[in-house]
């Protein structure tokens, strides 16, 4: 467990499901991300622009976290290229065929207690954890 | 709604999006290896990832019970929830397809999206990937629009033809 980083990772958590909640407050929508980039997909009319901005600001405090946050965008991905293809079109399938990802289903759908998010996150929390446990194995 | 209220509301979603940002940064999700670490329960674990979801749920959790007293969001005239209910094909369907992704790259949408700012060409057709995965799903499916953005494949209305 040399990796554990309890306090940044617990205080980012906070900071995630803060913003969620403010997103519930101010404008009365659930803050899920895949719902929010995927309807970006099929424009309509008054219901595009908040996306954009939302997006946007995703965009620019990931760049604000690279720059300020130590370590923050060391991503080390060595996927081979037909892996990575795969596993980006399931998850733009999966989050849209199941009305949510780790946002809407996880931090959202559960805080407010749903049995559909329940269900949802418990089913990818653990696919994704046998995923990763023995897959890497047979994709060597 | 006033024209003040609804520059307030973009103002506030995207000082949103930046602080959900932020929040993936500093827990360590936008590194997609951190996640895998706790996905992948063999050898080296990295339970970080559960203090990021327990975080933002207890945090949610509570708020909510707040913010549900309301009788309306504060800068918009209501809340849109989810209305369905049920627990059909596919949610679980979906949430699978999407568990095997996640555990495969260590990538969920919102810290994909937010790392593609590092410039990282594995993130780039991470991403590239997954809104093709939307879209393709989009199109071929008749779009039967939920609150959240969500679509319903197996059980729509059927259409007629």
């Amino acid at each position: 467990m040399e990796n554990f980083t309890p306090v940044a990772s617990l205080l980012g958590g906070v900071m995630i499901g803060l913003a969620a909640a403010l997103f519930m407050l101010f404008t009365g929508r659930i803050c899920g991300i895949s719902g929010i980039y995927g309807g970006l997909l099929h424009l309509k009319h008054g219901d595009t622009f908040w996306r954009f901005i939302f997006i946007a600001g995703l965009l620019v405090g990931g760049v604000l976290a690279t720059v300020f946050i130590p370590g923050a965008a060391d991503i080390q991905m060595h996927l081979p290229m037909g892996t990575l293809i795969l596993a980006g079109l399931l998850v733009g399938i999966g989050t849209r065929l199941g009305s949510g990802c780790t946002s809407g289903h996880g931090v959202c759908g559960m805080g407010r207690l749903s049995p559909r998010s329940f269900v949802a996150s418990l089913t990818f929390l653990g696919v994704g954890i046998a995923a990763a446990t023995f897959l890497p194995a047979y994709l060597q | 709604m006033t024209r003040n209220k609804r520059l307030l509301a973009h103002a506030a979603t995207f000082l949103i999006g930046v602080l959900f940002a932020l929040g993936l940064g500093l827990s360590g999700m936008m590194r997609p290896q951190k996640v895998l670490a706790f996905l992948d329960v063999r050898g080296d674990w990295d339970p970080s990832l559960l203090l990021v979801l327990g975080g933002a749920f207890l945090t949610y959790f509570f708020s909510f019970l707040l913010i549900r007293r309301r009788q309306s969001p504060m800068l918009v005239s209501k809340f849109s929830m989810p209305n369905k209910r049920e627990i059909d094909r596919n949610l679980v369907f979906g949430a699978l397809l999407f568990g095997l992704g996640w555990g495969l790259a260590g990538f969920c949408p919102g810290p994909a999206l937010t790392s593609i700012v590092t410039g990282n060409p594995s993130v780039l057709v991470f991403v590239l990937s997954m809104t093709v995965g939307m879209f393709v799903f989009e199109s071929l499916t008749i779009r039967f629009r939920e609150p959240d953005g969500g679509v319903g494949l197996l059980e729509q209305t059927p259409v007629a033809k």
